[in-house]
């Protein structure tokens, strides 16, 4: 420890002189920091797991657009590099099976599937390819059914007085009644039986996708809790569930709270603010998850490549930043895991804690 | 900006997805393994308590076992005083009645003894007078087997009696 502060300051300085680092570096060899990051963190219509020397290694995806002209079906694999795009279409990947889908490299629709109009405009078809994350949905659902349906299955076929189950069947009995208990019973109290499964389905969802994304290789890897979408619609359940089942004691809050009569009647202030709540609860919810789980992606994926930047800068530089980059990536995976089961729980806790906000009575005491 | 606009396949597959996955662990999944811990819980509470219950019974039975036991002890131990003290009396009464009735046997055996001893000695006495009278009149007989000798005594038994009448007269 006695070194320690001088270790942290070296590193710290290090880091200061990384950026220009990259910027010296960008240009001349072949690590384009952003587009890893990137490619890592957006969706892609292929699963790049590694290169074997200059070969990548690719799982190749279903690709599933509807086009002006109908469906199109194909691969991933049927979109040929950027270096091939001819005349206009500079900047798009073609397609080899079909002249009018691109895929974007740059502009709003950058890596996504965008249909070129014969007049020239860029438009985005319905797009239902089973890109990365979709995959990696699949896969992170297969994986939840089987971590519940298996100890539910023990449930079926045991008796009430049988020896209690071990191994992997304990082990999810346990974890399901951590967060039933601790969590859901807490804020709901009579009426968490009713809420449960949705809000242990959001628990083992977005723990099993977390843990699942930090995994490097597949079947994890995929960024499917740092996807927006994934959060969104996660988001939109609790919004759903929330207010669909508000008593009418929550939306006399909303409209007329017990607030001095000023603050509601020429300008309803008051219920503006409280509608304007409804909806930034569960936008909360889905920022947050979002940021938390691409922030650890990218810094997984940033600490990773100062081996590789840092790599054409000289034997000493190279391996002391290697060494620290190591220990550092170590300390961010460990970290990561900390911060999927804690995202998964305050997901869970504070969806919980919005549906019991939304069945409120009105208050015995006058 | 396309980081943060959710994109329609994936949120289309999302939804689909989700909803399966949902309503699968809704129909089987979750509340069957909260109804069995729950249940299991309720049942490890209810054998604890009966098993608590159990060995305070126990203890109970144990307790009343051994009072049981010593209550038991103390009547035999007042039992046996007893049967010892009824033997002593017992014995006793029986040696005081054997005494007395040695003493009664004794004291009948004299009285016995002495009736005996005084019809003996009476019987005795009438043998003895029976034979004096006999031996006294054989002697008599042979003393007054001649005239002489019955004159002579007549004699002498007179004089003896004038001599008695002399004498009273004095």
């Amino acid at each position: 420890m006695k070194y320690f502060r001088q270790l942290l300051c070296a590193l710290l300085f290090a880091f200061l002189a990384l950026p220009a680092a990259s910027m010296a570096h960008e240009k001349g060899n072949g690590l384009d920091l952003q587009s890893v990051l990137w490619g890592h963190i957006k969706d892609s219509y292929e699963w790049h797991v590694t290169n074997i020397g200059d070969t990548p290694v690719i799982i190749d995806l279903p690709v599933i657009v509807k086009t002006s002209t109908g469906w199109y079906t194909g691969w991933g694999s049927d979109f040929e590099e950027e270096s091939l795009a001819t005349g206009a279409h500079k900047g798009y990947r073609p397609c080899k099976k079909s002249s009018s889908l691109f895929i974007a490299t740059v502009g709003n629709y950058e890596r996504r599937i965008v249909e070129i109009l014969p007049d020239g405009k860029e438009v985005r078809p319905f797009d239902l390819s089973i890109t990365k994350t979709v995959c990696v949905l699949f896969i992170d659902a297969i994986i939840l059914l089987l971590c519940i349906l298996l100890p539910a299955r023990w449930c079926k076929r045991h008796r009430i007085d049988d020896p209690a189950p071990k191994g992997f069947t304990g082990l999810m009995h346990m974890f399901i009644m951590y967060v039933y208990d601790d969590v859901i019973k807490p804020t709901l109290g009579k009426e968490s039986d009713k809420y449960a499964p949705y809000l242990l389905t959001c628990f083992f969802f977005i723990f099993i996708a977390n843990i699942m994304g930090i995994m490097p290789f597949p079947p994890g890897g995929g960024n499917l809790t740092g996807n927006i979408a994934c959060t969104f619609f996660l988001a939109v359940c609790t919004f759903l569930v929330t207010n669909f089942t508000g008593t009418k004691h929550y939306w006399k809050d909303i409209f007329w709270p017990d607030v001095p009569t000023w603050l509601k009647v020429p300008v309803p202030l008051m219920p503006v603010i409280e509608i304007f709540g409804i909806f930034t609860k569960p936008f909360a919810l889905m920022v947050r998850l979002f940021a938390n789980m691409m922030a650890g992606h990218a810094i997984a994926l940033a600490l990773t490549c100062i081996i590789f930047i840092m790599a054409t800068m000289g034997a000493v530089l190279a391996s002391t930043m290697t060494a620290v980059s190591v220990g550092m990536s170590v300390f961010m995976m460990l970290l990561e895991v900390l911060v999927s089961f804690i995202q998964a729980l305050v997901f869970t806790m504070l969806s919980a804690v919005f549906i019991s906000l939304a069945h409120v009575h009105e208050p015995s005491e006058a | 900006m396309s980081l943060l606009l959710p994109d329609s396949g994936l949120l289309f597959w999302m939804t689909l997805v989700f909803l399966v996955v949902f309503l699968i662990l809704w129909k089987y999944g979750f509340p069957s393994i909260i109804k069995m811990v729950n249940d299991r819980k309720a049942y490890i509470d209810e054998s604890l308590r009966k098993a608590g219950e159990a060995s305070e019974k126990l203890a109970n039975i144990e307790k009343e076992g051994e009072a049981l036991l010593r209550t038991a002890r103390e009547k035999q131990a007042t039992i046996l005083r007893e049967a010892s003290e009824t033997r002593n009396a017992i014995v006793e009464k029986a040696q005081a009645q054997a005494h007395e009735e040695s003493a009664r046997i004794l004291a009948d055996a004299k009285v016995e003894i002495e009736s005996e001893k005084q019809a003996a000695i009476r019987e005795i006495r009438t043998q003895v007078a029976d034979l004096s009278v006999q031996i006294a009149e054989k002697i008599l007989r042979q003393k007054l087997s001649s005239e002489d000798m019955q004159k002579n005594l007549i004699d002498r038994l007179l004089d003896e009696v004038t001599s008695a009448k002399q004498s009273d007269r004095k």
